[in-house]
């Protein structure tokens, strides 16, 4: 299907109205069919992200392989607030084994699956930002270089949220976590450290890389679409606000994922092979004042007196982005889509 | 047929008599030529409906195999030492989840100070682990133990490691009996997992259990694995009437009938204990060894049957718990609480040293004389260990230990002996 571009949006919120779009063009979230592959009654706290990114991306690949599919699951918040025995919130084959391994159970799955001839059958693995940038790192980047068939998706709201909010290599510099205190000197989250993994996962040249965040379904949906028409090592890295973490409104997850977007904090791309191929623009730039100040985690950088400095390096890091990625449209030519992996010929 | 091979080599044709479906390898020795036996085997065509991984760590094998087998393949994979200790969190994984994993351990002591020689604290690291632990005497039984090895792990859902000692006898030549396709298949049916990923019945596997279950969940480990005492003697009973020789079972007795002392023991020293033993038959001394085949479970009944009439034990261990002594003589202690003669526990073959028949010939004529130390280090050289304590006592800044000790006797590389 050829991708369809829906201008209407709804005043103020820039929700695409469904009642406006022919039926086959509706989100997955939005058809009374939808699986609730995560379903209702879960132990998430208010507004979680995560157990929305994971419900979004979960009913979007159970629609996009005719619901054969099987999930392995990090240990984190998913995994603990969808599964205390005896109760499971999960309506798909699931397994659960270890923090550090998951990558390294869906290559497993896949092996099975392969084997027996159930090749009709879909391997989707996901965990936190601590169990795929930290602790799963080295299965990931087995998965990732031999190719295996399986969609990794990470759900990233940058710490360990699980163990009550300590530092991971997702963590943005300045930010609060019960092991990056805001105190002292340079209080958070110290600058120049972390890690991006859609890049590293781009740099293993793998079929599909791609970022997502819960503020844009469709986009979401999209892409996990797209990564369930491919065979191979695929990776989804999915911006998933946490209230508890970050110390926001529950009521606000949509709308600090969105500005997390629109300030060119998170960049929402794709890539194919190692190379760009999808950019989501940035509708209305603003300032990344408007993304720090509703988070306690950077309450530190306006009260008492703001850290203009901070501030100002954590504007740099979204200019950057807004650069490297062209996420405005404005942006020079030559600034546009080249992915720093040393393998594009850009 | 008889094939003189080597016992990677038995061990690698043997498992792929067994139909793995998925084979998970890393590389680490000396298990390396089973893995890539069995990589020849499915490249070449030899070993069809089966995938070969080549993972990027023990962890990931061991990870590999539990995504397998919970997807209802039949999973293998081999590592040692080490190794073994990378994936151990994975290894406690998945008998914890119950899946009959088939895993070849080519014993290798641990480090530091980093040894590639033969002992058996790989295999005791992981003893209260949950897998069942089968330890191998020679090539045939290695080989022999594999095809029971499935069969047991997949009766029971839970996951198996066949132990035979690196080197000694992964690179050891010998005859072996490498069976036909037809016989393992008629022993070995296909696998019919208890538990399975599949969406047509799609489950839950492995939630999270808080204090309400966990320990109902563990009691239900440890009582398959009493079920086990009794079907490993059963499989070995059936392997014996099909194949046409004994292998395996919950342990061996070798001339204990009116032994006053019994050796126990474990693995391929097995071998020179029998010899050195005969020769004390010659002398006139009544003397017999029992060889534990099943470490976990532990056969405690039968071995307190075995010892029964015996005037003491001597546990020859290639491992020790540091800071309390003897690890297989614990539990054999445990086993003759009803008639507590005395038990020696003898420490020796660490990191590779050879276990002679001299040593052992002297060793036990002490201890039928009950001369012996309840714990012994065999051939244990008190020079060198001396002077290093010394030099530890007078020395503040005394060094690295296992430098000094190479320093001082001299040696540049390694010695068996």
């Amino acid at each position: 299907m050829t991708a369809t571009t829906v201008k209407f949006y709804q005043t103020g919120t820039h929700t695409v109205g469904n009642r406006l779009l022919d039926p086959e063009h509706r989100s997955v979230q939005a058809d009374m069919r939808r699986t609730n592959s995560l379903n209702s009654g879960h132990r998430a706290c208010q507004g979680c992200g995560e157990a929305l990114g994971a419900r979004y991306a979960i009913d979007a690949a159970m629609q996009a392989t005719d619901n054969q599919l099987i999930a392995a699951n990090a240990t984190g918040c998913l995994e603990v607030f969808s599964t205390p025995y005896p109760e499971t919130s999960w309506q798909i084959p699931w397994i659960h084994s270890l923090f550090g391994n998951t990558a390294a159970v869906a290559t497993g799955i896949a092996a099975a699956l392969r084997v027996k001839g159930r090749t009709e059958v879909r391997v989707v693995a996901q965990g936190g930002d601590g169990g795929t940038t930290d602790i799963g790192f080295g299965c990931l980047s087995g998965m990732f270089e031999r190719n295996d068939d399986v969609l990794y998706i990470c759900y990233d709201n940058e710490a360990y949220m699980n163990t009550g909010v300590q530092r991971s290599s997702a963590t943005p510099g300045a930010a609060r976590t019960a092991t990056t205190p805001a105190v002292g000197e340079a209080p958070g989250n110290v600058f120049g450290q972390g890690k991006s993994l859609p890049l590293i996962a781009m740099a293993h040249e793998i079929p599909y890389v791609a970022t997502a965040i819960v503020s844009e379904l469709r986009d979401l949906e999209a892409k996990v679409k797209r990564a369930m028409e491919i065979r191979g090592a695929r990776y989804i890295h999915i911006f998933v606000p946490c209230p508890l973490g970050w110390g926001t409104a529950s009521n606000q997850t949509i709308h600090i994922a969105r500005l997390a977007k629109e300030t060119g904090i998170f960049p929402v791309i794709a890539a194919e092979h190692g190379e760009l191929t999808k950019v989501s623009k940035i509708r209305k730039q603003l300032p990344v004042e408007d993304y720090l100040k509703p988070q306690r985690r950077f309450a530190h950088l306006f009260s008492p007196t703001p850290n203009l400095a901070a501030i100002a390096h954590i504007q740099a890091l979204a200019d950057r982005n807004i650069r490297r990625f062209g996420l405005i449209d404005a942006a020079p030519v030559g600034a546009v889509a080249s992915a720093p992996t040393g393998a594009g010929d850009n | 047929m008889l094939t003189q091979c080597e016992g990677s080599h038995a061990v690698a044709a043997t498992v792929a008599l067994c139909r793995p479906e998925v084979i998970c390898a890393y590389p680490i020795s000396p298990q390396t030529h089973i893995v890539e036996g069995l990589s020849e085997m499915v490249r070449d065509g030899t070993l069809q409906h089966c995938e070969f991984i080549n993972v990027e760590s023990e962890f990931a094998a061991m990870s590999v195999a539990i995504g397998s087998s919970a997807t209802g393949a039949r999973s293998y994979t081999a590592t040692a030492s080490q190794g073994l200790l990378f994936m151990a969190e994975a290894v406690w994984n998945a008998s914890g989840l119950g899946l009959p994993i088939v895993m070849t351990l080519a014993n290798r002591a641990i480090g530091a100070p980093i040894n590639i020689w033969n002992d058996h604290t790989d295999a005791m690291s992981m003893r209260d682990a949950g897998w069942l632990q089968l330890f191998a005497e020679n090539n045939q039984e290695a080989a022999d133990l594999h095809i029971q090895a499935f069969r047991l792990a997949e009766e029971l859902s839970l996951p198996i490691m066949v132990c035979m000692d690196g080197f000694i006898l992964t690179h050891a030549y010998e005859g072996v009996d490498i069976p036909t396709q037809a016989q393992v298949d008629a022993y070995l049916p296909p696998y019919e997992p208890r538990q399975v990923l599949d969406p047509r019945d799609p489950v839950s596997i492995g939630a999270m259990v808080g204090p309400e279950a966990f320990t109902e969940v563990r009691y239900l480990a440890h009582a398959k694995q009493m079920q086990a005492l009794e079907l490993i003697p059963q499989l070995a009973e059936e392997f014996q009437a099909q194949f046409g020789r004994a292998s395996g079972g919950l342990i061996r007795t070798y001339r204990t009938e009116d032994a006053q002392t019994v050796v126990v023991a474990l693995g391929s020293v097995l071998g020179t204990i029998k010899d050195t033993i005969d020769d004390l038959r010659e002398e006139g001394h009544k003397i017999g060894v029992l060889g534990i085949t099943s470490f976990r479970p532990f056969p405690t009944a039968a071995i307190g049957e075995a010892v029964r009439y015996c005037e003491r034990v001597v546990v020859v261990e290639k491992s020790f718990a540091v800071g309390v002594g003897g690890i297989v003589s614990r539990d054999v202690r445990t086993a003759m609480r009803e008639h507590p003669h005395p038990i020696y526990a003898v420490i020796a073959g660490l990191g590779g040293r050879a276990i002679t028949k001299d040593s052992l010939h002297q060793l036990f004529l002490t201890a039928m004389d009950d001369k012996l130390e309840a714990l012994t280090f065999l051939d244990l050289d008190w020079n060198a260990v001396n002077r290093e304590l010394e030099r530890e006592r007078t020395t503040r800044r005394s060094g690295p230990i296992a430098e000094n000790l190479l320093r001082d006797l001299g040696v540049v590389a390694a010695r068996v002996g």
